[in-house]
Formats: structure tokens, sequence, C-alpha cells
């Protein structure tokens, strides 16, 4: 049914992939990628960071400026768009409005000279749950039954590499989280390639096995969803990827060996350990990073449940209550103001009150150093 | 709205009370200027064929003008039709290229060439028209350079040619097939091509399963605009041809001016009108573009 994919490799290579606009714009710098060939991987960047250019080259749809793609050994860079063994859920969808839904489905079908399609039309409308609309043209159908038609479509032609361009950017909220639980369980039951483009950083962790953060037409870090989060390697992904605290330390010197080495730098005064895999910069400053919900508050003179050191003389200065958890501002006495989540597991019977005094701490071993260079703010959703 | 009738009456029915009002001017008009003349022609062409203006004429009943009409003047309606089939299809060649053209290609002159499509109706018809006459006259420079290139035979001519009366025709109907299937294509999303690409359809495919089908509307509408006027069209004919090229718009304009046989004028209306609304429905039906009607 699906490729023999695994035993021969189809893996998806994309080497030194350039693309330069006539007008100069540089879309994509040099790319080199690898795509596992039965992944689900996610492109994640804001808008104009190339990662649509990337997508549309390898469906074919932008010209290559320079460099390669390839799937295992066959090089696809120059094949026309309909001769590629690639198929596109388009962001808009794109379907065919005068043809109904099956007629849709079996678009690629046809193209390819298949006589007998009704057995695969069948199959296909009903892995996506669409069997009672295939009759239907496309305006007579909601848009989360549109994206669904966008995917049969697509995958009825047992593409080894389907692109998905924004799949679920036009649809609201509750319908993308079901959709993302869909897409996920189709990709899993057909184990063909999926390369998910989005700006949204969490349909990209919920689905992806692998993903690829973009920026300024580069790669700026890749891994998984729990690598990415946990261990950033620059200010701009471990802002764009959930939010991080970031303050200004001044690196000491390192300790210990193996996986117990650690980095230990100065914060204002305090002096914190940061695990030394988690180390992105080598210079003497660097940013240390801490994700809020890793940030624990305890208000003065009541014990803190955190080993080490702990920063004393914080204030709450807000406190945004949310059901599951809270979001606290609280004001540093260096003046930055860092963000703290608080699940709210009842234990302290209320929330911290705006006002009070408070201790702050975390265990070292979630904090990480990125380089001072890097802009504070780069990848902040409100910059 | 099923449920708005019975919770606001009194709102609807002044809504149903304007609508009407709105309704009145064109109905008069259409009830002068249309519903008028045309029982008046249909009156006409049952006219007792020996009346004559001094003998004045009776409605006779007398429905052997139409069979007369036919016998004597089928040459006349074969060749309208002949001739506004062939400008149809010269047309909807040429004015499909071009709207395809504009609609996708043109980028930023998109508004200069659409503005030159138009531009023609600055200028009457007729002054167009006579126009041509001198530039397929037999001393004009398009016959001179077919000549110096020996294309044409000394002597030979186009003016007073069908080439001639088609040529007229196709030139002046040409924008009403433009501007129809501009506008069905213009609405056409370029992504569905990427779409078809993407799904295995080299350009050729793309074009037959995805853009004609969707232009069809515009091409319907385009033929008819250009296909119903040219059928009943005479000054092409009159400007550019001679007698051999003779069309049904010739022959009732001169029954009705010059020779004053109105029976037979009105039965020729009457009968051309009624082949062009049959091979428009038939045209429609097939096309399966019903909601056009």
């Amino acid at each position: 049914m699906s490729q023999a994919a695994s035993d021969t490799n189809r893996d998806l290579r994309l080497t030194g992939l350039h693309k330069e606009y006539s007008n100069g714009f540089v879309a994509v710098k040099s790319l080199d990628l690898v795509v596992p060939s039965g992944s689900f991987f996610a492109l994640l960047g804001p808008s104009g960071c190339g990662k649509t250019t990337t997508l549309r080259m390898i469906a074919g749809l932008e010209e290559v400026t320079e460099g390669s793609i390839a799937i295992g050994d066959t090089v696809i860079t120059d094949d026309k768009p309909y001769r590629r063994p690639v198929n596109t859920v388009f962001q808009n969808y794109a379907l065919f409005p005068h043809l109904t839904i099956a007629e849709n489905v079996e678009f690629g079908l046809k193209r390819k000279g298949v006589k007998d399609t009704g057995a695969q039309v069948k199959e296909m409308l009903e892995l996506t749950e669409l069997t009672a609309q295939a009759g239907k043209k496309p305006a007579q159908l909601s848009g989360g039954q549109q994206q669904r038609v966008a995917l049969a479509r697509a995958l009825i032609n047992r593409p080894e590499l389907l692109l998905l361009d924004e799949p679920l950017g036009a649809l609201d909220l509750k319908l993308r989280r079901a959709m993302q639980v869909e897409l996920k369980r189709i990709q899993t039951e057909v184990g063909i390639t999926f390369v998910h483009v989005t700006h949204d950083q969490e349909e990209a962790m919920t689905m992806a096995d692998i993903v690829a953060v973009m920026h300024r037409g580069e790669i700026e870090q890749m891994g998984t969803p729990y690598e990415l989060y946990t261990n950033p390697k620059t200010t701009f992904v471990a802002n764009f990827l959930g939010r991080s605290n970031l303050i200004k330390g001044k690196v000491l010197g390192r300790e210990g060996t193996g996986a117990d080495e650690v980095v230990k730098a100065d914060m204002y005064g305090t002096v914190v350990s940061i695990k030394a895999s988690r180390v992105h910069t080598t210079s003497s400053e660097g940013w240390i990073g801490i994700r809020p919900e890793k940030v624990i508050i305890q208000p003065e003179g009541t014990p803190i449940d955190a080993p080490g050191n702990f920063l004393s003389g914080a204030v709450v200065v807000g406190a945004i209550y949310m059901g599951v958890s809270t979001e606290y501002l609280i004001q540093m006495p260096w003046g930055q103001q860092l963000i703290c989540f608080e699940q709210n597991t009842g234990r302290r019977g209320g929330l911290v009150k705006v006002g009070t005094k408070v201790d702050v701490s975390w265990r070292p071993n979630f904090a990480f150093l990125l380089d001072s260079t890097q802009d504070a703010d780069a990848g902040r959703e409100d910059d | 709205m099923p449920g708005g009738r019975t919770t606001n009456v009194a709102a609807l029915t002044r809504k149903q009370r304007a609508g009407l009002w709105l309704i009145v001017p064109a109905a008069l008009w259409l009830l002068i200027f249309f519903v008028i003349p045309f029982y008046s022609l249909l009156a006409t062409s049952l006219f007792d064929p020996n009346g004559s203006v001094l003998t004045g004429y009776d409605v006779a009943w007398h429905f052997a003008n139409f069979g007369n009409a036919i016998s004597n003047y089928w040459p006349e309606i074969v060749r309208s039709f002949l001739y506004a089939g062939i400008a149809t299809i010269i047309c909807l060649v040429l004015g499909y290229t071009l709207a395809y053209a504009i609609a996708f290609k043109a980028g930023k002159w998109k508004t200069v060439m659409l503005v030159m499509v138009i531009a023609p109706f600055f200028t009457s018809f007729l002054i167009r028209t006579l126009a041509w006459k001198l530039i397929l006259g037999d001393d004009g420079w398009v016959v001179n350079t077919l000549q110096t290139l020996h294309f044409m035979p000394q002597g030979g001519r186009i003016l007073a040619t069908p080439v001639a009366v088609i040529a007229g025709i196709t030139y002046n109907f040409l924008p009403f097939m433009i501007l129809p299937l501009y506008t069905s294509l213009e609405k056409m999303d370029p992504k569905l091509l990427e779409a078809a690409g993407d799904l295995y359809a080299n350009p050729f495919q793309a074009f037959f399963k995805v853009t004609w089908p969707l232009s069809i509307p515009g091409v319907v509408g385009g033929t008819l605009l250009t296909f119903i006027p040219a059928a009943g069209d005479y000054i092409n004919a009159a400007l550019l041809g001679s007698p051999n090229e003779r069309m049904v718009g010739n022959v009732i304009q001169s029954l009705f001016t010059t020779q004053g046989d109105y029976a037979q004028a009105g039965a020729l209306s009457v009968v051309l009108l009624v082949i062009i609304v049959a091979l428009v429905m038939l045209y429609v039906r097939r096309s399966g573009s019903e909601d056009l009607l």
C-alpha cells in the first residue's frame, strides 16, 4: 500500500537550498535539511521566515535559485510539479469548485490514468469521514470538511511526501484542536512523510515528531518538541516556542564532569548553575533562561520548595487568574519583571496577592544559558 | 427568511411595497418600448400582403406570410447565421486568448489593456465600420500589401466579399466577447491551477479540466452577446459587403423602408426572432448553464 519507504532510504533531502527573488530578496538561505521518511515534520516560523517558500520549492511551485531537492537518491529539483511524487494541501484548500467532493478526490488518480477509481475514492472518503458528502460541491461544506477534502484529495495519490501549508489556519480554535488530533491519526495510519508549515507553535508541537524553527530564511534549531522547548539554543527559539524569562548573567566557570558538569553564573549577585548541555554561549556574559512554569514563588518567610539558592526581595505586581493556572508578574530587585505560571493545585488555598513580597527560585536543571549578543526580545509574539 | 413573515408583518409589507415601486419605472418602460412594439410587430407579420400604404393594412391572420418569408429569403437567413456563427467562433478564440492574458498575465498592465478593449466604444459603431471600408478598400493598404507580397492576385479584393463582412462583425462584437470572459476568468483563484499541477495535471489538462469549465458562464455570456446581435446585424453587410453578402437584417430593412412590404418584413423579423430564441435555448441547455436565462 504505502511506499516501501523504511527499507530503502526515501528521506527528503534539501541540500544548499537557496531562493533569491528577482528583486534581490533572499527568502531561503542555503538550507540543509533531512526529513526522515515516514515522519511528521513541522517547519515553524513567523510569517516571512521562508517556510512557505521552502514548501513551494519542494512542491515545484517555486523555482530553486541554488541547491537541490531529493527524495532518497532521486533528485527532483527541476521536475515539473506534476511529475513529483509530492502532493500539497493548500492554505485555503484550493478545491475545484465545479467538481463534487468525490470528483475532487479522484482528480489526481484520473490524471495518472487510473481507470477504476471507485474503490479508492470510497476508502479515502471513509478515512476522512466524508462519505456522506461525496456528491456535494465544495461550497456546500463547512471549513473543517473542506479541509478534510483537501487532505483526501492529496492523500489518495499515495505521495511519498505530503506538504501541508498552514492547513488549519482558516479554522476556528476548537475545530483546529480537533483537526490536529485527526491529522496526526491519519498520518500514523497512512505512514506517509508529512511536511507541515505553520506559524502556530502549539500546532507544531502537538503534531510533529520533529520541528524545525525557521527565522529569516534559516533553520534556527531543529529537534523534537521536547528538546526545542526544554533546551532552546537561541533567544528566538526560546521566545517563539512558548515563552521565556531571560535574565542577564556573568559566567563564572565550570564545575563537575560528564552529565553533572554545570556552568556557574552570577545573576545580579546570586550564583546559579546551568547544566553544561544547556549552555549555548562561550562568552563571559549570557542570557540565563527559565520557562515561566518552572519559576517557583513563595511569600517571604515561608519555606520555598527548591534546592539551592533563592532570590529574595521580589514583589508580585500582577496576577492573571486563568482557572487552570495563574500567571504572576514578579518585579525583581534589579527592576526586571519575570513571568511565573503556577498550576492552581489548591495548595495555597487562594492566590498570592498583588504587592506580596516573595522569594523566587527554580530547579537548576531547567535553566539554559544563551548568547548575550542575541536580542532578548527576538521571536516574541507581540513584536 | 421564513421566520420574518410571521414576526414582522408590517415591516415586510412596507418592504414589499417599496419593491413594487422600484419595479414600476422599468416595467412602464418595457411596456411602452417593448411589449407594445412587439405586439405591433406580431400584428404586422399577420397583415394581408395585398395591403399598401394607399389602401391601408389590416390584420388578416395571414399565416402564409411566414412560409413566404422563409421560402423567399432562406439564403439570407442561412447566410446570417453562418456569418454570425463564424464571427462568434473567431471572437471566442481571439477573445478567450486576450481575456486570459489580461486576467492572468497582464500584471500592472491589466487596467490599460481593459481600457483598450473598451476604447473603440468612444467612437460610433458606424464610423468605425466606415473606417474599415477604407482600410479594406481596393486601394487600401491591406489589399496593396497583400498584392505586393503576391498573397493576392492583381484585381483581387477584400471589400464586398464575405471575408470583409465577417471581419467587420468580428471586430465590432469582439469587446462583447472579451468582457464576460474576462469577468469569469478573473474570478478564478490562480491557486486552483497550482493545485491541478500538484495533482498531476499537465498545463493542457489543467486548462481543460479546471480553467475551461470554470469559464463556461463567461463563454456562454460572451457568445450570446456576440451571436445574437451579429445574426440580426445589417450595418456590416451594407457597408462592407455587396448584394451577394446580404444578411437577413438587410432584407428586413429594405422591405420595411424601400419596398414597403410590411407584412413580409414583419414575418421575417418574427422568423428571425423565433430561430434565435430556439437556438439560444438549445445552446444554454446543452452548455448546462440554465441559470443564465
